[in-house]
Protein backbone atom coordinates (compact mmCIF):
# COMPACT_ATOMS: atom_id res chain seq x y z
CA UNK A 1 0.00 0.00 0.00
CA UNK A 2 1.16 3.77 -0.99
CA UNK A 3 2.23 5.69 1.63
CA UNK A 4 -0.78 8.46 0.42
CA UNK A 5 -3.60 7.47 -1.51
CA UNK A 6 -5.80 9.99 -2.85
CA UNK A 7 -9.26 8.82 -4.75
CA UNK A 8 -11.85 10.46 -5.97
CA UNK A 9 -11.03 13.49 -4.65
CA UNK A 10 -13.68 16.35 -5.31
CA UNK A 11 -13.86 20.37 -4.16
CA UNK A 12 -15.92 23.27 -5.17
CA UNK A 13 -15.09 26.39 -4.29
CA UNK A 14 -18.81 28.48 -4.50
CA UNK A 15 -20.18 26.09 -7.44
CA UNK A 16 -16.51 25.95 -9.30
CA UNK A 17 -15.68 22.46 -9.24
CA UNK A 18 -11.62 23.13 -8.45
CA UNK A 19 -10.75 19.16 -8.13
CA UNK A 20 -12.14 16.72 -10.21
CA UNK A 21 -12.02 13.41 -9.01
CA UNK A 22 -8.39 13.30 -8.44
CA UNK A 23 -6.47 9.86 -8.16
CA UNK A 24 -2.97 9.50 -6.96
CA UNK A 25 -0.58 7.86 -4.39
CA UNK A 26 3.04 8.39 -3.39
CA UNK A 27 5.31 5.82 -1.97
CA UNK A 28 7.28 6.05 0.89
CA UNK A 29 10.54 8.32 0.17
CA UNK A 30 9.21 9.41 -3.19
CA UNK A 31 9.47 13.11 -4.72
CA UNK A 32 7.16 14.40 -6.63
CA UNK A 33 6.61 17.49 -8.36
CA UNK A 34 3.57 18.70 -8.90
CA UNK A 35 2.89 21.38 -11.79
CA UNK A 36 0.85 22.78 -13.99
CA UNK A 37 -1.01 26.34 -14.95
CA UNK A 38 -2.16 28.75 -12.38
CA UNK A 39 -5.95 28.24 -11.14
CA UNK A 40 -5.20 24.21 -12.13
CA UNK A 41 -6.15 23.53 -8.22
CA UNK A 42 -2.53 22.37 -7.02
CA UNK A 43 -2.34 24.52 -4.25
CA UNK A 44 -5.91 23.54 -3.72
CA UNK A 45 -4.83 19.74 -3.69
CA UNK A 46 -1.75 20.35 -1.55
CA UNK A 47 -3.96 22.13 0.96
CA UNK A 48 -6.60 19.55 0.97
CA UNK A 49 -3.94 17.06 2.47
CA UNK A 50 -3.35 18.83 5.68
CA UNK A 51 -7.18 19.69 6.04
CA UNK A 52 -6.25 23.44 5.36
CA UNK A 53 -9.10 22.70 2.85
CA UNK A 54 -12.16 20.58 3.25
CA UNK A 55 -12.96 18.39 0.25
CA UNK A 56 -16.50 17.64 -0.70
CA UNK A 57 -15.80 13.84 -1.41
CA UNK A 58 -13.14 11.15 -2.05
CA UNK A 59 -10.94 9.68 0.35
CA UNK A 60 -7.34 9.90 1.52
CA UNK A 61 -5.55 7.33 3.13
CA UNK A 62 -2.16 8.37 5.15
CA UNK A 63 -0.01 5.32 5.80
CA UNK A 64 -2.99 3.20 6.32
CA UNK A 65 -4.94 5.63 8.07
CA UNK A 66 -8.23 7.24 6.49
CA UNK A 67 -8.25 11.38 7.13
CA UNK A 68 -11.18 11.29 4.69
CA UNK A 69 -13.06 8.38 3.16
CA UNK A 70 -15.54 8.98 0.47
CA UNK A 71 -16.01 12.36 1.98
CA UNK A 72 -16.08 11.71 5.52
CA UNK A 73 -13.79 13.04 7.40
CA UNK A 74 -12.21 10.88 10.44
CA UNK A 75 -13.23 11.98 14.26
CA UNK A 76 -11.01 15.70 14.46
CA UNK A 77 -8.61 13.77 16.97
CA UNK A 78 -7.66 11.67 14.45
CA UNK A 79 -7.39 14.22 11.57
CA UNK A 80 -4.97 16.05 14.14
CA UNK A 81 -2.95 12.93 14.60
CA UNK A 82 -2.34 12.42 10.94
CA UNK A 83 -1.74 15.40 9.52
CA UNK A 84 0.33 16.11 12.39
CA UNK A 85 2.86 14.01 10.60
CA UNK A 86 2.66 16.24 7.68
CA UNK A 87 4.94 19.66 7.72
CA UNK A 88 3.75 21.97 4.71
CA UNK A 89 5.85 25.10 3.15
CA UNK A 90 4.15 27.98 1.75
CA UNK A 91 5.08 30.34 -1.16
CA UNK A 92 4.71 33.00 1.57
CA UNK A 93 6.66 31.77 4.07
CA UNK A 94 3.91 32.51 6.85
CA UNK A 95 6.83 32.71 9.59
CA UNK A 96 5.89 34.61 12.48
CA UNK A 97 6.78 38.08 12.69
CA UNK A 98 6.75 38.26 16.57
CA UNK A 99 8.98 35.61 16.72
CA UNK A 100 12.50 35.00 16.72
CA UNK A 101 14.21 32.53 13.99
CA UNK A 102 15.04 29.78 17.18
CA UNK A 103 11.44 30.64 18.89
CA UNK A 104 9.83 30.25 15.50
CA UNK A 105 11.17 26.99 15.51
CA UNK A 106 10.44 25.69 18.72
CA UNK A 107 7.54 27.16 19.32
CA UNK A 108 4.90 24.73 18.29
CA UNK A 109 7.34 21.72 19.93
CA UNK A 110 7.71 23.68 23.19
CA UNK A 111 3.73 24.71 23.34
CA UNK A 112 2.87 20.81 22.20
CA UNK A 113 5.18 19.30 24.38
CA UNK A 114 6.47 17.25 21.95
CA UNK A 115 9.83 16.37 23.33
CA UNK A 116 12.09 18.04 26.64
CA UNK A 117 13.07 21.46 26.06
CA UNK A 118 16.40 20.74 26.21
CA UNK A 119 16.23 18.71 23.00
CA UNK A 120 13.48 20.74 21.37
CA UNK A 121 16.81 23.35 21.91
CA UNK A 122 18.89 20.65 21.03
CA UNK A 123 17.24 20.18 17.26
CA UNK A 124 16.61 23.91 16.35
CA UNK A 125 19.91 24.42 16.56
CA UNK A 126 20.64 21.52 14.79
CA UNK A 127 18.12 22.18 12.05
CA UNK A 128 19.44 25.63 11.64
CA UNK A 129 23.01 24.93 10.65
CA UNK A 130 21.37 22.52 8.44
CA UNK A 131 20.08 25.16 6.78
CA UNK A 132 22.82 27.41 7.43
CA UNK A 133 21.31 29.82 9.40
CA UNK A 134 22.64 29.55 12.73
CA UNK A 135 24.54 32.77 12.99
CA UNK A 136 20.54 33.84 12.48
CA UNK A 137 18.51 32.63 15.45
CA UNK A 138 18.29 35.59 17.07
CA UNK A 139 17.17 37.67 14.49
CA UNK A 140 13.45 38.62 13.49
CA UNK A 141 11.91 37.85 9.95
CA UNK A 142 11.66 41.12 8.93
CA UNK A 143 16.02 41.27 9.37
CA UNK A 144 16.12 38.04 6.45
CA UNK A 145 16.22 37.74 2.65
CA UNK A 146 13.36 35.91 1.19
CA UNK A 147 15.58 32.81 0.81
CA UNK A 148 16.49 32.54 4.08
CA UNK A 149 12.85 33.25 5.37
CA UNK A 150 11.78 29.95 3.67
CA UNK A 151 14.83 28.33 4.86
CA UNK A 152 13.89 29.30 8.02
CA UNK A 153 10.28 27.46 7.24
CA UNK A 154 11.54 24.56 6.04
CA UNK A 155 13.71 24.29 9.27
CA UNK A 156 10.80 25.11 11.29
CA UNK A 157 8.40 22.48 9.40
CA UNK A 158 11.17 19.73 10.10
CA UNK A 159 11.02 20.36 13.94
CA UNK A 160 7.69 18.68 13.89
CA UNK A 161 9.59 15.60 12.59
CA UNK A 162 6.86 15.35 10.09
CA UNK A 163 7.11 12.00 7.40
CA UNK A 164 6.32 14.06 4.88
CA UNK A 165 6.84 17.53 3.48
CA UNK A 166 4.21 19.39 1.35
CA UNK A 167 5.71 22.59 -0.63
CA UNK A 168 3.51 24.76 -2.37
CA UNK A 169 5.84 27.10 -5.13
CA UNK A 170 8.35 27.43 -2.48
CA UNK A 171 10.70 29.49 -4.27
CA UNK A 172 7.79 31.97 -6.29
CA UNK A 173 7.79 34.58 -4.16
CA UNK A 174 11.91 34.85 -4.17
CA UNK A 175 14.51 36.66 -6.57
CA UNK A 176 15.32 34.60 -8.83
CA UNK A 177 19.67 34.99 -7.84
CA UNK A 178 17.87 33.50 -3.70
CA UNK A 179 16.15 30.51 -5.21
CA UNK A 180 19.06 28.32 -5.64
CA UNK A 181 19.83 28.55 -1.78
CA UNK A 182 15.70 26.83 -0.96
CA UNK A 183 16.09 24.49 -3.83
CA UNK A 184 19.50 23.39 -1.88
CA UNK A 185 17.77 22.74 1.00
CA UNK A 186 15.33 20.71 -0.25
CA UNK A 187 17.79 18.76 -2.48
CA UNK A 188 19.05 17.48 0.52
CA UNK A 189 15.82 16.79 1.94
CA UNK A 190 15.31 14.55 -1.27
CA UNK A 191 18.85 12.77 -0.31
CA UNK A 192 17.81 12.19 2.81
CA UNK A 193 14.92 9.72 1.33
CA UNK A 194 12.20 12.99 2.83
CA UNK A 195 9.00 11.88 1.03
CA UNK A 196 8.24 14.75 -0.78
CA UNK A 197 5.25 16.36 -2.75
CA UNK A 198 6.28 20.12 -4.61
CA UNK A 199 4.42 22.02 -6.35
CA UNK A 200 6.81 24.32 -8.46
CA UNK A 201 7.49 26.05 -11.64
CA UNK A 202 10.89 25.52 -11.65
CA UNK A 203 11.25 22.86 -14.13
CA UNK A 204 14.91 22.02 -14.08
CA UNK A 205 14.61 21.38 -10.23
CA UNK A 206 11.65 18.93 -10.56
CA UNK A 207 13.31 17.67 -13.31
CA UNK A 208 16.76 16.81 -11.82
CA UNK A 209 14.84 15.60 -8.05
CA UNK A 210 11.33 14.28 -8.57
CA UNK A 211 11.01 10.67 -8.90
CA UNK A 212 7.78 11.48 -10.42
CA UNK A 213 5.92 14.41 -12.27
CA UNK A 214 2.23 14.94 -11.99
CA UNK A 215 0.62 17.49 -14.76
CA UNK A 216 -2.50 18.81 -13.60
CA UNK A 217 -4.73 21.21 -15.59
CA UNK A 218 -8.11 22.68 -14.37
CA UNK A 219 -8.87 20.53 -11.73
CA UNK A 220 -7.92 17.10 -13.18
CA UNK A 221 -4.41 15.51 -13.24
CA UNK A 222 -3.77 15.57 -16.85
CA UNK A 223 -0.39 13.14 -17.22
CA UNK A 224 2.23 11.54 -14.88
CA UNK A 225 5.26 10.23 -15.25
CA UNK A 226 8.76 10.09 -15.28
CA UNK A 227 10.46 13.72 -15.59
CA UNK A 228 11.88 12.07 -18.81
CA UNK A 229 8.43 10.96 -19.40
CA UNK A 230 6.84 14.65 -19.17
CA UNK A 231 9.11 16.83 -20.30
CA UNK A 232 10.86 14.56 -23.12
CA UNK A 233 7.76 12.55 -24.17
CA UNK A 234 4.89 14.27 -22.99
CA UNK A 235 1.50 11.92 -24.59
CA UNK A 236 -1.25 14.35 -23.99
CA UNK A 237 -1.73 17.66 -25.81
CA UNK A 238 -1.96 19.74 -22.61
CA UNK A 239 0.67 19.08 -21.16
CA UNK A 240 2.71 19.68 -24.67
CA UNK A 241 1.19 22.93 -24.82
CA UNK A 242 1.80 23.93 -21.02
CA UNK A 243 5.22 22.90 -21.49
CA UNK A 244 5.79 24.71 -24.68
CA UNK A 245 4.82 27.85 -22.62
CA UNK A 246 6.98 27.33 -19.67
CA UNK A 247 10.27 26.38 -20.91
CA UNK B 1 2.58 85.23 42.92
CA UNK B 2 3.93 84.43 46.07
CA UNK B 3 5.78 80.83 47.18
CA UNK B 4 3.31 80.76 50.10
CA UNK B 5 -0.13 80.69 47.81
CA UNK B 6 1.48 77.66 44.93
CA UNK B 7 1.81 76.15 48.96
CA UNK B 8 -1.93 76.66 49.63
CA UNK B 9 -3.05 75.33 46.56
CA UNK B 10 -0.31 72.63 45.98
CA UNK B 11 -2.33 70.20 48.54
CA UNK B 12 -5.65 70.13 47.30
CA UNK B 13 -4.53 70.02 43.80
CA UNK B 14 -2.76 67.38 44.65
CA UNK B 15 -4.77 65.74 46.29
CA UNK B 16 -7.16 65.83 43.68
CA UNK B 17 -4.69 64.58 41.35
CA UNK B 18 -4.48 61.31 43.13
CA UNK B 19 -8.39 60.98 42.27
CA UNK B 20 -7.49 61.63 38.70
CA UNK B 21 -4.44 58.95 38.41
CA UNK B 22 -6.84 56.32 40.05
CA UNK B 23 -9.79 56.59 37.70
CA UNK B 24 -7.47 56.62 35.25
CA UNK B 25 -5.80 53.32 36.34
CA UNK B 26 -8.69 51.69 37.77
CA UNK B 27 -10.45 52.30 34.25
CA UNK B 28 -7.68 51.26 32.40
CA UNK B 29 -6.85 47.57 34.45
CA UNK B 30 -10.52 46.88 33.39
CA UNK B 31 -11.51 48.42 30.38
CA UNK B 32 -8.65 46.66 28.39
CA UNK B 33 -9.58 43.07 29.33
CA UNK B 34 -12.95 44.16 28.80
CA UNK B 35 -12.47 45.52 25.39
CA UNK B 36 -10.60 42.29 24.71
CA UNK B 37 -13.17 40.31 25.26
CA UNK B 38 -16.07 42.02 23.62
CA UNK B 39 -14.06 42.01 20.38
CA UNK B 40 -14.27 38.00 21.23
CA UNK B 41 -18.09 38.60 21.51
CA UNK B 42 -18.29 40.42 18.32
CA UNK B 43 -16.36 37.18 16.40
CA UNK B 44 -18.56 35.48 17.91
CA UNK B 45 -19.77 32.32 15.68
CA UNK B 46 -23.21 32.96 17.59
CA UNK B 47 -25.27 35.44 15.88
CA UNK B 48 -26.63 36.61 18.41
CA UNK B 49 -24.21 37.05 20.74
CA UNK B 50 -21.84 38.68 17.81
CA UNK B 51 -24.79 41.13 16.93
CA UNK B 52 -25.22 42.56 20.67
CA UNK B 53 -21.34 42.94 21.28
CA UNK B 54 -21.51 44.88 18.37
CA UNK B 55 -24.45 47.13 18.83
CA UNK B 56 -22.96 47.85 21.84
CA UNK B 57 -19.85 49.07 20.76
CA UNK B 58 -22.10 51.41 17.73
CA UNK B 59 -23.93 52.47 20.73
CA UNK B 60 -21.52 53.70 22.99
CA UNK B 61 -18.87 55.28 20.53
CA UNK B 62 -21.88 56.89 18.56
CA UNK B 63 -22.97 58.87 21.77
CA UNK B 64 -20.72 61.06 24.11
CA UNK B 65 -19.21 59.81 27.07
CA UNK B 66 -20.40 63.14 29.34
CA UNK B 67 -23.88 61.66 28.81
CA UNK B 68 -23.34 58.56 29.57
CA UNK B 69 -21.93 59.50 32.60
CA UNK B 70 -24.77 61.79 33.40
CA UNK B 71 -27.73 58.51 32.63
CA UNK B 72 -25.54 55.82 34.99
CA UNK B 73 -24.57 58.75 37.78
CA UNK B 74 -28.03 60.40 37.82
CA UNK B 75 -30.22 58.59 35.36
CA UNK B 76 -30.31 55.09 36.66
CA UNK B 77 -31.54 56.09 39.71
CA UNK B 78 -34.40 57.36 38.71
CA UNK B 79 -35.75 54.80 37.31
CA UNK B 80 -38.74 53.74 38.78
CA UNK B 81 -38.91 50.26 40.62
CA UNK B 82 -35.53 49.57 40.63
CA UNK B 83 -33.67 53.00 40.43
CA UNK B 84 -33.46 52.85 44.26
CA UNK B 85 -30.97 49.79 43.85
CA UNK B 86 -28.92 51.79 41.15
CA UNK B 87 -27.58 54.53 43.47
CA UNK B 88 -23.78 53.59 43.59
CA UNK B 89 -20.53 55.78 45.13
CA UNK B 90 -20.73 58.63 42.76
CA UNK B 91 -16.75 57.65 42.22
CA UNK B 92 -17.73 54.17 41.71
CA UNK B 93 -20.53 54.96 39.39
CA UNK B 94 -18.09 56.94 37.37
CA UNK B 95 -16.04 54.34 37.23
CA UNK B 96 -18.05 52.28 35.89
CA UNK B 97 -19.06 54.47 32.90
CA UNK B 98 -15.13 55.11 32.17
CA UNK B 99 -14.74 51.34 31.59
CA UNK B 100 -17.83 50.66 29.74
CA UNK B 101 -17.11 53.64 27.36
CA UNK B 102 -13.11 52.68 26.59
CA UNK B 103 -14.16 49.05 26.75
CA UNK B 104 -15.75 49.42 23.33
CA UNK B 105 -13.31 51.86 21.83
CA UNK B 106 -10.87 49.31 22.87
CA UNK B 107 -12.71 46.48 20.98
CA UNK B 108 -12.90 48.80 18.01
CA UNK B 109 -9.18 48.80 18.20
CA UNK B 110 -8.47 45.48 19.11
CA UNK B 111 -10.58 44.13 15.94
CA UNK B 112 -8.83 46.42 14.05
CA UNK B 113 -5.56 44.48 15.18
CA UNK B 114 -7.12 41.28 14.50
CA UNK B 115 -8.31 41.81 10.81
CA UNK B 116 -4.64 43.08 10.32
CA UNK B 117 -3.20 39.80 10.52
CA UNK B 118 -2.47 37.37 7.52
CA UNK B 119 -4.41 34.89 7.36
CA UNK B 120 -0.99 32.43 6.66
CA UNK B 121 -0.33 33.13 10.73
CA UNK B 122 -3.78 30.77 11.38
CA UNK B 123 -2.56 28.05 8.24
CA UNK B 124 0.67 28.09 9.38
CA UNK B 125 0.28 27.60 12.89
CA UNK B 126 -2.31 24.81 12.05
CA UNK B 127 -0.33 22.87 10.04
CA UNK B 128 2.21 23.26 12.75
CA UNK B 129 -0.42 21.04 15.21
CA UNK B 130 -1.28 24.10 17.69
CA UNK B 131 -4.49 24.52 18.33
CA UNK B 132 -7.12 27.16 18.16
CA UNK B 133 -6.44 28.97 21.81
CA UNK B 134 -2.71 27.79 21.35
CA UNK B 135 -2.37 29.68 18.06
CA UNK B 136 -4.35 32.51 19.51
CA UNK B 137 -2.26 33.06 22.73
CA UNK B 138 1.35 32.48 20.96
CA UNK B 139 0.89 33.61 17.38
CA UNK B 140 -2.44 36.22 17.40
CA UNK B 141 -1.90 38.21 20.51
CA UNK B 142 1.35 39.45 20.64
CA UNK B 143 0.67 40.57 16.64
CA UNK B 144 -2.66 41.85 17.41
CA UNK B 145 -1.22 43.73 20.33
CA UNK B 146 1.61 45.32 18.11
CA UNK B 147 -0.60 46.63 15.57
CA UNK B 148 -3.14 48.08 18.09
CA UNK B 149 -0.52 49.46 20.50
CA UNK B 150 0.13 52.87 18.50
CA UNK B 151 -4.19 53.41 19.01
CA UNK B 152 -4.33 52.21 22.34
CA UNK B 153 -1.79 54.80 23.40
CA UNK B 154 -3.73 57.41 21.77
CA UNK B 155 -6.74 56.22 23.74
CA UNK B 156 -5.00 56.07 27.02
CA UNK B 157 -3.78 60.05 26.55
CA UNK B 158 -6.85 60.63 26.00
CA UNK B 159 -8.17 58.80 28.86
CA UNK B 160 -6.12 61.78 31.13
CA UNK B 161 -7.52 63.92 29.76
CA UNK B 162 -11.51 62.90 29.76
CA UNK B 163 -11.03 62.00 33.71
CA UNK B 164 -11.79 65.75 34.35
CA UNK B 165 -15.59 64.51 32.86
CA UNK B 166 -15.69 63.57 36.58
CA UNK B 167 -16.23 67.42 37.05
CA UNK B 168 -19.47 67.17 35.67
CA UNK B 169 -20.70 64.54 37.82
CA UNK B 170 -18.99 66.41 40.81
CA UNK B 171 -16.64 64.02 41.70
CA UNK B 172 -14.00 66.01 43.15
CA UNK B 173 -10.81 65.75 40.82
CA UNK B 174 -7.95 68.11 39.53
CA UNK B 175 -9.85 70.39 37.67
CA UNK B 176 -12.11 70.33 40.64
CA UNK B 177 -10.04 71.90 43.12
CA UNK B 178 -8.52 74.22 40.50
CA UNK B 179 -11.75 75.86 39.77
CA UNK B 180 -12.51 76.03 43.50
CA UNK B 181 -8.90 78.17 43.48
CA UNK B 182 -10.09 79.97 40.92
CA UNK B 183 -13.55 81.04 42.10
CA UNK B 184 -12.09 81.74 45.54
CA UNK B 185 -9.01 83.76 44.66
CA UNK B 186 -9.77 85.49 41.65
CA UNK B 187 -6.54 84.32 39.67
CA UNK B 188 -5.60 82.63 36.24
CA UNK B 189 -2.65 80.15 38.40
CA UNK B 190 -4.83 77.47 39.22
CA UNK B 191 -6.02 76.68 35.57
CA UNK B 192 -2.13 76.76 34.67
CA UNK B 193 -1.09 74.47 37.65
CA UNK B 194 -3.69 71.55 36.62
CA UNK B 195 -2.64 71.90 33.03
CA UNK B 196 0.97 71.69 33.98
CA UNK B 197 0.23 68.36 36.05
CA UNK B 198 -2.19 67.01 33.38
CA UNK B 199 0.94 67.74 31.08
CA UNK B 200 3.58 65.80 33.23
CA UNK B 201 1.16 62.99 33.34
CA UNK B 202 0.93 62.38 29.70
CA UNK B 203 4.23 63.15 29.72
CA UNK B 204 5.42 60.64 31.39
CA UNK B 205 2.60 58.26 30.25
CA UNK B 206 3.93 58.60 26.68
CA UNK B 207 7.59 57.66 27.50
CA UNK B 208 6.32 54.32 28.80
CA UNK B 209 3.86 53.63 25.75
CA UNK B 210 6.69 54.69 23.25
CA UNK B 211 9.02 51.90 25.18
CA UNK B 212 6.12 49.55 25.45
CA UNK B 213 5.45 50.38 21.43
CA UNK B 214 9.41 49.94 20.43
CA UNK B 215 9.45 46.58 22.55
CA UNK B 216 6.78 45.51 20.25
CA UNK B 217 8.13 46.10 17.16
CA UNK B 218 9.89 42.57 16.41
CA UNK B 219 13.12 43.95 14.21
N1 LIG C 1 -10.68 30.08 -0.93
C1 LIG C 1 -11.11 30.08 -2.22
N2 LIG C 1 -12.33 30.57 -2.53
C2 LIG C 1 -12.77 30.56 -3.79
N3 LIG C 1 -12.07 30.11 -4.83
C3 LIG C 1 -10.84 29.62 -4.60
C4 LIG C 1 -10.29 29.58 -3.28
N4 LIG C 1 -9.06 29.03 -3.34
C5 LIG C 1 -8.86 28.75 -4.65
N5 LIG C 1 -9.91 29.09 -5.40
C6 LIG C 1 -10.04 28.89 -6.86
O1 LIG C 1 -9.74 27.56 -7.13
C7 LIG C 1 -9.00 27.44 -8.34
C8 LIG C 1 -7.74 26.67 -8.08
O2 LIG C 1 -6.91 27.44 -7.23
P1 LIG C 1 -5.50 26.93 -6.74
O3 LIG C 1 -4.97 27.98 -5.85
O4 LIG C 1 -5.63 25.57 -6.17
O5 LIG C 1 -4.69 26.86 -8.10
P2 LIG C 1 -3.12 26.68 -8.31
O6 LIG C 1 -2.98 25.58 -9.29
O7 LIG C 1 -2.45 26.54 -7.02
O8 LIG C 1 -2.73 28.04 -9.00
P3 LIG C 1 -1.39 28.91 -8.84
O9 LIG C 1 -0.36 28.29 -9.75
O10 LIG C 1 -1.80 30.27 -9.34
O11 LIG C 1 -1.01 28.90 -7.41
C9 LIG C 1 -8.78 28.84 -8.83
O12 LIG C 1 -9.73 29.11 -9.83
C10 LIG C 1 -9.03 29.70 -7.64
O13 LIG C 1 -9.57 30.93 -8.02
MG1 LIG D 1 -1.09 27.76 -5.92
Amino acid sequence: MAFIEISRLKKSFSGQEVLKNINFSVGKNEVVAMIGPSGSGKSTLLRSLVHLETVDDGTIVFDGRYLVKDGQYAPAHDVKKITSKMGMVFQQFNLFPHLTVRENLEIAPKVLKIQPVAEIEKRSEELLKKVGLIDKKNAYPAQLSGGQKQRVAIARALMMQPEIMLFDEPTSALDPELTGEVLQVMKDLAKEQMTMIIVTHEMHFARDVADRVIFMDQGEIVETGSPVEIFNHPKNERTKVFLKRVV
Amino acid sequence: MSFDYFNMIIRPMLEGTKVTLWLFLIVILFSLPLGFLITLLARSRFKIVAWFAQGYIFVIRGTPLLLQLLVICFGLPMIPGIGEYLVLPRFTAACIGFILNYAAYFAEIFRGGLLAIDKGQYEAAQVLGLNRWQTFRNIIIPQMIRVALPAVSNETITLVKDTSLLYAVAVPELLHFAQTAVNRDFTIVPYFFAGFIYLVITFVLTMILKRLERRYQFE
